[in-house]
């Protein structure tokens, strides 16, 4: 006779013992690649290891991994946006048109300068909203709604500039792309910051574990008494708002808008996001593996430019890399990845 | 309080269809009480209404007496119905311990707090899963119990068991029912869902028939006959009891296995199919058969021994190659395997085929048509037509389409899997016939199932136990022999 307790399911899932402690180096994959590009920086230019330097480094990926945070957001839950990098010129454009003089190439309205900021969050935020109402309220596809969205908000920023730099800035939307607090530029604390709030939010509050169920099973999130149409709207504003906020930052560093301001960055962002371990499937990732991913990335871009290799070359390079990123990540998280 | 739940005239139309027409029912409290009826019979519609997902366009629902919560008011609604829905709502992506507080973890989750309450939690329920482990990994049955656990630990005391059975195996099913007995000892009132007739009797005290949308029939399951309540559902006064075909297996040997292995999942695996005989296999979920019956389609490749189909040795796990030596296969799990929901019908049908539809790559839409429409005939499928998608077809008519493509090709040996899960009585009936027409041309077909009733068509049986055929059945077994094998208590 059979002697086994009924309550007792017949296969147990061979995950007993320390592998959920082992989970959270997931995350981590990407170290070792890390580790392995400060390596060989550190031997192809001297310089490389200097404070200046890192710095340097940091201050050129705050913006780009803004959007990293954001996207990564929006993987979580299950959708896409692909109109970040649009809103990043547009965004802090259109906020410094409403403020300056119709003679620098504004609207003339003369709205004060110290709501320039204010003015381009509202409009990340306006057009995050946009896509939010798009693909959740009409049930869109998330990937043609910002593929359309990417096209037209740029368009919003070439038909008022007529494609010309915006050199005239007020002051206030130079600062914080530009100041240095504590010995490190501004744009490297605040992104800091986000991407600290960001770890906590999604790690450790409701609202941040609700887009891991919405991504993982939106029926069963609802099921749980999620308000998924709520969250998921509320993730698009946000991530609109992040990338204008990346287009400040970007804005003070370079101290002028041009037309091209964050075009092309999306591939970088969804590269980073994705060696960083969120899946492009939803529900899968964390946000410190996305920053993990953004690190890579620039470390990659920075060795090269030491290096002197030509800007006409780097893109075969970078795609490479990001190949070599996925296979070593694929190897060290032992899964197949979607 | 006469009953426990209670959900009167309930109208709910989507688009043109109307999924339940003026339907309802009534459960008393600590009874089990089991909702059958054919596919689109209004099951599922009803499940939803009573657990608040959808609203009735007409009635109402009461419980205890008292009118339902509204909509929105997600926590009401859980506290006074649990549902482990037929669709798994387990999150894989997450932890067990995060999946059974899924928007309770309070505003800031404090993860040790929140293990140890789900080890408690699942200790409560005797249910024996690792708190931290990914809900993604576990299996099947484990994945029910921990919505179980999660079900009940709202304080609900009437669950609904949606086709709880349907992707468990023997032993799994008497774990289940042995629980549902538990809870009904503590006064939980149960709705259950199933297309097994016989796990109604087993486990139920009253039953509820729905057909074409509408209510037809409640009734104490002690005093209803068998035949009567096929009828209710099928609307048909004919018994459907199946009529075994006797027939005489020729000599010619049409798919023969020696000394098959397979690392974890079967061990020194010999058989032989004859021409004009079904040849069953049987054993539980670990006894390696589904991983033997896709090692001889050619989906999986043994570690050693080898594959004659025909005469011929097709490349082990090389499907194309066990196709062209005349091998015809039903895939374990339809959904995966089975066909491509957008696809027609017409397409799915004659895949295998689509090389002899035309030529120079070519495929002909006309001798396509004809060439499914053939098999919609002959399989009698319920379909629009020859073009409509599969995606559209309620799962019995689905599955009739997927031995559409293992038998648009005249195969002369055929392994079917698991060919019944989840289709009504009526459909199961055509597709074992479907099996039987097929060897009554002359092919041999192995069929592994879990339902005892379908093995009844085999003219022996062969049972696995931990990898290994242990014995050869003949025809005329009883189930309760064939089972004490399965469960390996006697050789």
């Amino acid at each position: 006779m059979s002697v086994k307790p009924f309550y007792k399911p017949d296969v147990t899932p061979g995950v007993h013992g320390p592998k959920p402690r082992l989970a959270r180096f997931r995350d981590l994959t990407l170290v070792p690649v890390i580790v392995l590009l400060l390596v060989v920086g550190a031997f192809t230019d001297p310089v490389f290891l200097t404070g200046g330097n890192i710095s340097n480094i940091l201050q050129q990926q705050a913006s780009i991994s803004l959007l990293v945070l954001a996207e990564a957001m929006i993987l979580i839950a299950g959708k896409f946006d692909l109109s970040l990098e649009s809103t990043v010129g547009t965004a802090p454009a259109i906020a410094v048109m409403l403020v300056i003089p119709a003679a620098a190439g504004g609207f003339g309205l003369g709205l004060p300068g110290a709501l320039v900021i204010p003015l381009a969050l509202l409009v990340g935020a306006a057009i995050g909203a946009f896509n939010g109402f798009l693909i959740i309220r009409f049930q869109l596809s998330a990937f043609i709604v910002t593929l359309a969205m990417l096209i037209i908000v740029h368009g919003l920023l070439l038909g008022p500039t007529e494609g010309k730099t915006l050199f005239q800035l007020p002051d206030s939307i130079l600062y914080l792309g530009s100041v240095t607090w504590l010995g490190l530029p501004a744009a490297i604390w605040i992104a800091g910051v986000l991407f600290a709030v960001g770890i906590f939010v999604l790690g450790y509050t409701r609202a941040g574990r609700s887009l891991y169920a919405i991504g993982g099973n939106a029926d069963a999130a609802r099921a749980a008494g999620i308000r998924v149409h709520r969250v998921l709207f509320g993730v698009f504003v946000i991530g609109g708002m992040l990338a204008a906020l990346a287009g400040i930052l970007e804005t003070g560093r370079l101290g002028a808008i041009g037309s091209n301001m964050g075009v092309g960055w999306i591939f970088m962002v969804f590269a980073a996001a994705v060696i960083g371990g969120v899946s492009m499937d939803g529900g899968k990732g964390t946000i410190l593996g996305a920053l993990t991913g953004v690190l890579v990335i620039g470390l990659v871009q920075n060795i090269l430019t030491l290096k002197g290799v030509s800007g006409f070359w780097q893109p075969v390079v970078y795609g490479a890399i990001i190949l070599i990123a996925l296979m070593i990540s694929r190897i060290a998280g032992g899964k197949a990845q979607d | 309080m006469r009953f426990h739940v209670e959900a009167r005239n309930i109208t709910k139309r989507f688009g043109p269809t109307t999924a339940l027409n003026n339907a309802g029912i009534e459960i008393a409290p600590g009874q089990t009480h089991a909702l059958v009826g054919r596919n689109g019979a209004g099951k599922s519609t009803l499940v939803s209404i009573l657990t608040g997902l959808q609203r009735p366009d007409e009635g109402e629902v009461l419980f205890a007496g008292e009118a339902a919560p509204g909509p929105a008011d997600r926590d009401a609604w859980r506290r006074r119905v649990a549902c482990v829905y037929q669709k798994s709502t387990i999150i894989p992506a997450l932890t067990v311990a995060e999946n059974l507080f899924l928007n309770r973890q309070g505003r800031y989750v404090k993860w040790r707090e929140l293990r140890s309450k789900a080890r408690d939690l699942l200790a409560t329920y005797e249910v024996d899963v690792d708190a931290e482990a990914l809900a993604g990994d576990l299996g099947v049955e484990q994945r029910q119990l921990v919505e179980i656990a999660r079900a009940l630990s709202f304080g609900a005391t009437f669950i609904i068991l949606d086709e709880p059975t349907a992707r468990l195996d023997g032993p799994a099913i008497e774990r289940l029912f042995t629980r549902m007995r538990a809870l009904r000892e503590q006064g939980v009132t149960m709705m259950y869902i199933s297309h097994h007739l016989d796990e109604v009797y087993e486990i139920c005290q009253s039953v509820t028939v729905f057909r074409d949308a509408r209510h037809v029939m409640t009734r104490p399951v002690a005093e209803l006959p068998h035949d009567e309540l096929v009828s209710a559902m099928t609307g048909e006064a004919t018994a459907v009891a199946h009529q075994t075909r006797r027939r005489a297996p020729g000599d010619l040997v049409v798919l023969e296995a020696t000394g098959l292995s397979l690392r974890g999942r079967y061990e020194g695996v010999g058989l032989s199919v004859r021409a004009g005989e079904v040849v069953g296999l049987a054993g539980s979920a670990s006894s390696g058969k589904i991983g033997l019956a896709e090692t001889l389609a050619g989906l999986r490749k043994a570690d050693s021994g080898r594959i004659t189909v025909n005469g011929r040795r097709p490349k082990p796990g090389d499907v194309p190659a066990f196709l062209a030596a005349g091998l015809g296969f039903v895939p374990e799990d339809r959904h995966h395997e089975g066909f491509v929901p957008l696809l027609s019908v017409a397409e799915n049908s004659t895949m295998p085929v689509m090389r002899r539809l035309g030529s120079f790559g070519l495929v002909s839409p006309g001798r396509r048509r004809t060439r499914a429409k053939q098999m919609i005939r002959e399989l009698d499928i319920k379909t629009g037509g020859p073009d409509q998608p599969v995606a559209e077809l309620s799962g019995g008519n689905a599955q009739k389409v997927v031995f559409a493509r293992a038998l648009v090709d005249d195969p002369t040996a055929l392994v079917v899997m698991n060919p019944t899960a989840g289709v009504d009585v009526k459909s199961k009936q055509a597709l074992l016939g479907a099996v039987e027409d097929a060897v009554e041309r002359g092919a041999g077909a192995v069929l592994v199932s879990d339902e005892l009733d379908d093995l009844r068509i085999c003219d022996r049986v062969l049972v696995m136990f931990h990898g290994r055929i242990v014995k050869d059945v003949p025809r005329g077994w009883t189930d309760h022999e064939l089972v004490a094998v399965m469960e390996g208590i006697e050789q």
